[in-house]
């Protein structure tokens, strides 16, 4: 046990520390932090000398290391953009995105598990059909394809939604959070369906399978057969059983939601990470982008670890078996 | 039973609304919070970044220059009382007494000096409007002198774009230069501000969202009723057309045209709209020897007047202004508008447009029979439809054998790439787009400076003539108007430069675009026609 | 083996059973089919090249399609430069399509080979390919994408960048779907490796790169294909995206994408029709593909998920 924790711990440092590798060569050698900083009208000697005092002269594991350390303290740089500090600037706009992905993560469930026992319990009803019907195209319309059709319809023409922005926040020392106001909470409901909605279709599907599978089963026609009522079945049994992979699922989706995020806070104006992250991409801001990477892989990474530490607990026969994604 | 709960329910979802929106964001009963959006943000809170109207009109509100525009844009007192000539080459400014920066400290002649000073030198980018200057000298607390080269008319008209910073606050947060950044340190002054203006900067979050509160010790009486400021950069068009129709947005600045019909027909919005100042016009590199992007080499087919007249007749502006903008746009062959001192009626005709066949005999006649291959440049987000414009030019282009590779991008990148350098070399571009208004002094003359004589770094002439056009006898013209008092003879000098640019076309000029802003009904403000939102006149109702 | 064999074994394979019996699937093929032949004749059957700026006429900007006001000049009707829309509907599709199948043979020839190679020499080699592949794995397709573009706007000027915009939008697509068939293909070569006739073949004496080649690598095609067929979905609208978020494919030579973003300006003032017929063309195509995929991971193998 322990040295299956250890060792997985270790392989998700080694993944972060590879990442922090194409994090830091991107920072050196792609954007040339000099050119960064310095006006047209600088002479080389000055140029020299800045390099010189900043280190970029040294051996590169001494300069690796050096952004590491930087890195561990939350220092990433200066913006080519702005010239705001990175880290203050990803700060600043994490709490948007991760309470858009909150929020979308519970909408996908929230909806996608009742549609998915419905769908699996009763596959051959013509509501199950069309819902099947429904979630392929969900999967085959593109995110900001929904996205604009979504503010067109309640924002343009019906007017009862916004179509930008967090709407009004309050402070809790340095997290703003849109939960406490009405205006908050209004203007999630369209970025958070937009970015739900891949994943509802994901998890409905999911949870259909796993009850078409579960309920052919000999454990599900032995209770039966015990002539336990169907609710009995159906939830106690049929349900319990497929949860865990959905549960996995999500978790591991969290991190997509994540990443997607980006296409769902340009088409709404919505002032969070991905937002930054495609601007930083318009400007090639390569202290920016390296510094989104290496957050949202620390993302990824811990949620794979705490998954993959599940799976050990729950079932001891998983282990070694992560789920493949595209 | 059942519909009662449910209004019930409404009722608490509203009173804790109302409990919500009073405990948390809005400060009191009577906020007025204005809340506003333009596609770019404010490319920073330095007043000498960039000599751009967007910037300028937005920190006006936070600093002040020492003589401003009033609504008709007529000059007034601002952090200046009186102004005037001692003798015809030296200024003299009279400081308004008791004027406090907003941390309290007093504004004095030191600050007048120290940012005359930093607008002149370093990385600022309005180096422009001191090209006369030869000394500012503080005479005491509340004077300022300033000796001229030469006679300068127009130097307190042309301050109204130089916005007075605290000297105090500039070096004790190291941003005593101006921020082209030669020095390591980041620009504190460029996230910051401190000026003595109507309006305090109480947050900013670059890309985001500015917020400004009212100065309570402003010096002036506020002719505007706000309490509160938001402005947000919303890139997407569409994105901000839908804001201003949902409410979320009290008004937006620079609409596309496209969008104005649509706006027009929502009883909520109101549409306000007429000629600005500005010309929005092309250039092309005569400076270099062999043009940065292009298949020609060896030689510059730009410095040959046949193929810029083959350009200028190929591109049709009335189409632009049909399809492109809409019929919001004035076509001009002039480079300052009507309306402008030194605007010459009898020139501003184009010539007519030629038939492609006689274009492609022109460039074949200088050399070019098989036409050519150019780079150009364009902002996607300054100009109204400027990607636009540069697309449909591309296309005219085309028809005439030449090969137009289109590079449109963001205005901070556009801007630095096709800029001249601050050690005056010229910038990187061969065929661009660009927009200039006279704002500070709205006189021809500043456009003679500025775009048209030659470039040269010691006397800060031609700073934006970008393409590098030089003519002897228009310099001297340029020179002898700056200085001339006596309007007629002024006038001669006006009409004889204006010939010589034209005849030579020194540039495209294309069109007077048309402002366009939309704002909730309920907004009262005030629009001048060179484009710059000055929040004083804003009123909520 | 004649060919008319051959068809009438295709024809009594389950393959085409399942297809037979599937009439939806067979509106996706045909539909399919349909998009890949007017992408292919764009040029026959466009009424313009609306790449080619000296086609264009300004004054025909903006006219509404057919029934809704317009005439049969422009049936879709003409977007803000006055390109026709249905030829540009055309040519987009045919870049959306290229580009698809463009990154989906780049990233299969990429992982099959390090699919093969992994699975084959093992070792360190295959211990870096497949925590290469973890490690992607963990990030979405999109992200790896903007990253990579991002990465080259910072190394080459921006200045050619639209130049080459395409070739950067498959390098980077590729790179983010190699990894599903580089760990299918492994896993098949690890299974195949020492099934009965692989080391009948061994003994024999044929080289093991032939037996990999000629008798693993079939084997694994048919997941390799579902795959495949997925993955053209995946990157048509991957494309779609980084060109709508405006990283793709630049203006003079748009995409579907690029188009819906060049629309999207027009939603409010009237202009519907430049985003929403390529928006149909795009989700009638990438459904048409993903119906096709799903049938095909079935009707192959009924297991995979």
């Amino acid at each position: 046990m322990i040295s299956f924790v250890l060792n997985r711990v270790a392989q998700a440092a080694g993944v972060l520390l590879a990442v922090g590798f194409i994090a830091f060569s991107l920072f050196t050698y792609v954007g040339d932090p000099i050119n960064a900083m310095v006006g047209q009208d600088t002479s080389q000697q000055e140029k020299e000398e800045l390099r010189e005092k900043l280190g970029l002269n040294d051996p590169a594991p001494l300069q690796f290391a050096r952004f590491i350390g930087n890195v561990v303290q939350g220092k990433f740089g200066l913006s080519y953009r702005t010239s705001d500090p990175v880290g203050r600037l990803i700060l600043e706009r994490l709490p948007a995105t991760l309470e858009l992905a909150l929020c979308a993560a519970l909408f996908a469930l929230g909806v996608g598990v009742p549609l998915g026992v419905y769908t699996g319990l009763y596959p051959r009803h013509w509501t199950s059909r069309l819902l099947q019907a429904v979630s392929l195209i969900g999967i085959s319309l593109p995110t900001f394809l929904i996205g604009i059709l979504l503010i067109v319809f309640f924002a343009v023409i019906l007017n009862v939604l916004p179509s930008f922005g967090r709407g009004e926040t309050v402070k809790f020392g340095w997290w703003t959070s849109g939960y406490f106001t009405v205006a908050g909470l209004k203007a999630l409901i369209l970025p958070s369906v937009t970015l739900g909605l891949f994943q509802l279709t994901l998890i409905m599907r999911l949870v259909r399978s796993e009850m078409l599978e579960v309920m052919r089963t000999d454990y599900i026609k032995f209770a039966r057969a015990r002539g336990l009522s169907n609710r009995a079945i159906n939830y106690g049994h049929a349900l319990k059983n497929t949860l865990v992979p959905v549960i996995t699922v999500t978790g591991l989706q969290l991190g997509a939601i994540i990443a997607f995020a980006i296409i769902t806070e340009t088409v709404f104006s919505w002032p969070g990470m991905g937002q930054l992250f495609v601007q930083s991409v318009q400007f090639a801001d390569i202290p920016v982008m390296a510094a989104y990477l290496l957050l949202v892989s620390a993302f990824f990474v811990t949620i794979n670890l705490a998954v993959d530490l599940l799976y050990y607990v729950v079932d001891p026969r998983l282990r070694g078996s992560t789920g493949g994604r595209h | 039973m059942n519909s009662m709960t449910i209004r019930f329910g409404r009722m608490t979802m509203a009173a804790a609304a109302m409990a919500l929106g009073l405990g948390t964001a809005v400060p009191g009963a009577f906020a007025k919070t204005f809340r506003w959006a333009n596609a770019g943000d404010v490319s920073s809170m330095d007043p000498y970044y960039r000599n751009e109207t967007f910037l300028l009109a937005f920190l006006e509100n936070v600093y002040e220059p020492l003589v401003r525009r009033d609504k008709t844009l007529a000059l007034e007192a601002a952090l200046a009382v009186k102004w005037g000539q001692t003798s015809p080459t030296t200024w003299f400014f009279d400081l308004r007494p008791g004027v406090k920066f907003h941390d309290g400290s007093p504004f004095t002649a030191d600050d007048v000096v120290f940012s005359l000073n930093r607008a002149s030198t370093g990385g600022s980018n309005m180096k422009a409007y001191f090209a006369s200057v030869k000394e500012v000298r503080k005479v005491s607390d509340l004077r300022v002198e300033v000796d001229t080269k030469y006679v300068d008319p127009l130097l307190a008209s042309k301050w109204a774009a130089i916005l007075i910073m605290s000297k105090a606050w500039a070096e004790k947060n190291n941003a005593a230069v101006a921020s082209d950044a030669t020095k390591n340190e980041e620009n504190f002054a460029t996230r910051n501000a401190m000026g003595t203006g109507g309006f305090i900067v109480k947050e900013r979050k670059a890309g985001e969202k500015t917020i400004l509160v009212p100065n309570p010790a402003w010096w002036d009486k506020p002719g505007h009723n706000l309490t509160e400021v938001v402005f947000t950069p919303i890139a997407n068009p569409a994105t901000r057309v839908a804001a201003l129709k949902a409410g979320d947005i009290d008004m937006m600045y620079e609409v596309p045209p496209q969008d104005t019909d649509n706006l027009k027909r929502d009883a909520n919005v109101a549409v306000i709209e007429g000629p600005e100042t500005r010309i929005v016009y092309l250039g092309w590199d005569m400076e270099r020897d062999e043009l940065l992007e292009s298949n020609i080499k060896g030689k510059n087919p730009f410095k040959d007047k046949r193929v810029r007249e083959a350009f200028y007749r190929s591109i049709d502006v009335e189409a632009i202004k049909r399809s492109v903008m809409r019929g919001q746009a004035f076509p001009t062959a002039l480079m300052v508008a009507p309306g402008i001192n030194g605007y010459v009626k009898e020139l501003d005709k184009r010539p007519t447009l030629l038939k492609s066949e006689d274009a492609k005999k022109l460039l074949a006649d200088a050399g070019y029979p098989a036409g050519f291959e150019v780079g150009m440049d364009c902002p996607n987000d300054r100009y109204v439809n400027d990607e636009k414009i540069c697309q449909a030019v591309v296309g005219m282009l085309a028809r005439i054998g030449i090969k137009v590779n289109l590079l449109a991008q963001t205005r901070s990148k556009y801007f630095t790439k096709i800029l001249r350098k601050p050690d005056s070399k010229p910038g990187e571009t061969s065929f661009y787009m660009l927009g200039w208004s006279p704002a500070a002094t709205y006189d021809v003359h500043n456009v003679f400076e500025a775009l048209i004589q030659t470039p040269n770094a010691t006397t800060k002439k031609g700073q934006f003539n970008v393409n590098g056009y030089s003519n002897a006898g228009l310099d001297a013209l340029a020179d002898k108007i700056e200085g001339e008092a006596d309007t007629a003879k002024r006038n001669a000098m006006i009409f004889e430069a204006t010939k010589l640019y034209v005849d030579d076309y020194a540039y495209i000029p294309l069109h007077q675009q048309a402002v366009i802003w939309a704002s909730r009904k309920n907004v009262d403000l005030h629009q001048p026609a060179d484009n710059r939102f000055p929040l004083r006149f804003v009123t909520v109702k | 083996m004649s060919l008319r064999d051959r068809i009438g074994r295709a024809a009594d394979s389950d393959i085409w059973f399942s297809f037979k019996a599937s009439p939806v699937t067979m509106v996706a093929a045909g539909l399919t089919a349909f998009i890949f032949l007017a992408a292919l004749l764009a040029p026959l059957l466009a009424v313009q090249n609306p790449y080619d700026p000296a086609s264009l006429n300004l004054s025909d900007a903006m006219k509404p399609p057919v029934f809704f006001g317009g005439d049969w000049s422009f049936p879709l009707g003409s977007d803000d430069q006055g390109r026709d829309l249905y030829s540009t509907i055309l040519y987009g599709t045919r870049m959306s399509l290229f580009v698809g199948l463009c990154c989906v043979v780049v990233a299969m020839v990429i992982g099959i080979t390090l699919g093969l190679v992994s699975g084959y020499v093992g070792g360190a080699v295959e211990a870096v390919i497949m925590r290469i592949a973890d490690v992607q794995l963990t990030f979405p397709a999109i992200l790896i994408a903007l990253l990579i573009d991002g990465v080259v706007r910072g190394i080459i000027s921006v200045k050619r960048h639209d130049e080459i915009a395409g070739f950067v939008i498959i390098v980077s697509i590729s790179l983010s779907l190699w990894v599903q068939y580089a760990r299918t293909v492994r896993g098949s070569v690890l299974v195949e490796r020492n099934k009965e006739y692989v080391q009948a073949a061994r003994v024999i004496g044929l080289s093991r790169w032939l037996i990999m080649i000629r008798h693993v690598l079939p084997n694994v095609m048919g997941p390799v294909m579902v795959i495949a067929t997925i993955n053209l979905g995946v990157a048509i609208i991957t494309e779609a995206t980084l060109s709508f978020l405006g990283v793709g494919l630049p203006a003079t030579q748009p995409s579907l994408g690029t188009l819906i973003r060049i629309g999207n300006e027009y939603l409010n003032s009237g202009e519907w029709w430049i985003t929403i017929f390529p928006g149909i063309t795009l989700a009638a195509l990438v459904l048409a593909v993903n119906m096709l995929g799903d049938w095909l991971r079935d009707a192959l193998n009924p297991k995979l998920r």
